[in-house]
């Protein structure tokens, strides 16, 4: 009798917050699974129909916008997040060696942290711009400084140009919080280490990769899945850079979560495949899930066997 | 004077030269690292001073020079009023202030009942005792590493089809606050800190006669409160960021200031395909910049405990 009245009490606490989760958590993680494999789903009505197969699978990987926001994705990811986390481990270690200015330093590093991915994304954009007709509009920092001509992030941009300011945007983004995590962890690494190193006259390059790197590297490996997990959803800063203020993205410069959300825009189906342009959604949405999980599966069998406690 | 007797007597030595020799290279590296974190220093802040110096500068500077330069010829603050006033046929005739209201209306409602919530699912989770507690907890652990892209699609099904979507109303609002009312991450946070307050003081409460929800309030919303007032930051600073979500399901005369930041901005004087009106996007960008400088500024404590265990903004 007590234990039901005490159930009860914990239901009533849990009540509201668990109906909300079912509805918008729970229940379209499942629903978004099905969605993708029933090709005929309608959005509007809310009918999954009877086609029940790979097909929206099929017609996802052979999309080229989708291979193309693939290819997008894997190079934010493997270019941004590798560069970022070796400029932060030098910036980190180079801040903790330092006795004068060293608060300075660290406030000027910390100052990008707490912004707005799309305000700064669209500095960037300016910083970069470029006039489509000379005089139009003035050309930005980077073509001024550099005396240059180029279109870096407007309609003509080749691929090279635009992808490097994304990424160049990507590094800044990440690089205060990896500093300020690595900052931390420098700083509980016991001086004991430093001091027998000192004694046996270790030169400083040895000492980084020999007792700094393998202390700091339960939270590299840390810092490089969440990032790694972050970077796989890239979307705002591609926006803010790469597109037209007011304007959504180009085909070409979709990322993975891009394509999703181009497809949610969209009613009703395919009409060259006759696959729903929400199963097609859907079933990007899964596959990006899964490239994760397995991402994140690697990462932490990797650091099992590489990090040193 | 000392490090100068240390040196003489350190020269008596045989190894002289080689002390030396590691002394200039000592002060080599030292350089080294300073060049490098006034660069990498310089390579942060350039973004910023841009922003600002583009902000300052006279339309009329913008629109009829070939190069864009590195000081405004002409300080222009009006920039930030003319901003604040500029509003489109595309954006249904609201301007700033609009824009402005619609956050801080969804921000207020998303952030008390959102904390609640938390509160009130730690607290049941970290102290009541009742069947199913370890497979509803081992749930959510378990989706807080999905992607939310995952539930975008089906969600957007759901607002729909409750009607929400583009409406002229409170339905614009329910959508882009409802949906994301309730944060894992921010109940597993309040948890472990609910966690720690030791079991004898719920014990000792109940003698005294205090019931579980007098128990909630008096003793362990208090006790929590750091963590309590990182939740409320993160989820302000979550809507003030928020642009995908509420910019596809809002009505135009409900978005939030993020898509007024992606306004076009373009010259007036121009019709459609006017040209960018650079000072006025970057005045834009500054006044959505500045209240999460500020934010950082006052509540740094609390925003870097949230963020580092999270590895997420907002």
């Amino acid at each position: 009798m007590l234990d039901y009245k005490k159930d009860r009490i914990a239901w009533l606490y849990l009540a509201i917050p668990l109906f909300l989760l079912i509805v918008f958590t729970f229940y379209p993680l499942v629903k978004t699974v099905l969605i993708s494999l029933f090709t005929q789903y309608n959005s509007l009505t809310d009918d999954f129909g009877k086609f029940f197969d790979l097909m929206a699978y099929q017609h996802v990987l052979g999309d080229r916008f989708f291979l193309g926001a693939l290819g997008n994705t894997m190079i934010i990811v493997f270019v941004s997040v590798p560069i970022s986390t070796i400029l932060a481990i030098l910036i980190a270690v180079a801040l903790n060696s330092i006795k004068p200015l060293q608060k300075v330093f660290q406030t000027i590093f910390f100052i990008p942290y707490v912004t707005n991915t799309l305000a700064i994304g669209m500095v960037f954009s300016v910083m970069f711009t470029h006039s489509s007709v000379q005089g139009l509009l003035p050309e930005g920092l980077v073509n001024t400084i550099f005396n240059l001509n180029l279109d870096w992030v407007g309609e003509s941009a080749p691929f090279e140009r635009w992808m490097f300011v994304v990424l160049l945007y990507n590094i800044w983004n990440a690089l205060p919080f990896k500093i300020l995590v690595f900052i931390g962890g420098l700083q509980s690494i016991s001086k004991q280490y430093y001091d027998a190193a000192k004694i046996d006259a270790a030169p400083k390059n040895r000492v980084l990769t020999k007792i700094t790197i393998p202390l700091l590297s339960p939270l590299i490996s840390y810092i490089v899945i969440t990032s790694f997990i972050g970077s796989f959803k890239t979307y705002e800063s591609v926006l803010a850079v790469a597109a037209k203020p007011g304007k959504s993205l180009d085909f070409d410069r979709l990322t993975v979560v891009a394509y999703v959300y181009d497809k949610i825009d969209k009613i009703g189906m395919d009409e060259i495949n006759f696959v729903s342009h929400y199963s097609k959604a859907a079933a990007a949405a899964v596959i990006l899930f899964a490239i994760i999980l397995i991402f994140t599966v690697v990462n932490l069998y990797v650091s099992k066997k590489r990090v040193h406690y | 004077m000392t490090a100068q007797q240390n040196i003489k007597i350190k020269a008596d030595y045989k190894e002289n030269k080689k002390l030396v020799a590691q002394k200039t290279a000592s002060i080599v590296s030292k350089t080294g690292i300073y060049i490098f974190l006034i660069i990498m220093a310089f390579i942060v802040l350039v973004p910023f001073y841009w922003m600002l110096n583009v902000s300052f500068q006279s339309t009329e500077e913008v629109l009829n020079s070939t190069n864009m330069s590195l000081f405004p010829k002409e300080f222009s603050p009006q920039n930030y009023v003319s901003v604040f006033e500029y509003s489109s046929s595309q954006t249904g005739g609201i301007n700033f202030m609009g824009y402005l209201t619609n956050t801080l209306i969804v921000a207020v409602f998303s952030t008390i009942l959102g904390t609640l919530f938390s509160i009130f699912v730690a607290f049941a989770l970290a102290r009541l005792n009742f069947k199913g507690r370890e497979i509803i907890f081992t749930a959510l652990l378990a989706t807080m590493m999905i992607p939310g892209e995952m539930m975008v699609i089906s969600n957007f099904v759901t607002v729909s089809r409750l009607g929400w979507v583009n409406q002229d109303g409170v339905g614009s609002y329910l959508a882009m606050i409802v949906p994301f009312l309730v944060s894992i991450f921010h109940i597993y946070l309040l948890r472990q800190t609910f966690k720690q307050i030791p079991n004898e003081l719920y014990y000792a409460a109940k003698v005294d006669g205090c019931g579980d929800f007098k128990y909630l309030w008096s003793v362990m919303v208090p006790m929590a409160q750091s963590s309590i007032i990182t939740i409320v930051i993160l989820k302000l600073m979550g809507t003030w960021n928020a642009y995908i979500w509420p910019n596809l399901v809002a009505n135009e005369k409900y978005k939030l200031v993020t898509t007024w930041l992606r306004s076009s901005f373009t010259d007036p004087n121009a019709g459609a395909d006017g040209r960018t009106l650079f000072n006025l996007q970057m005045a834009a960008t500054v006044t959505v910049t500045v209240p999460l400088l500020l934010l950082f500024v006052f509540f740094r404590k609390y925003i870097m405990s949230g963020v580092s265990r999270s590895g997420v903004k907002g």
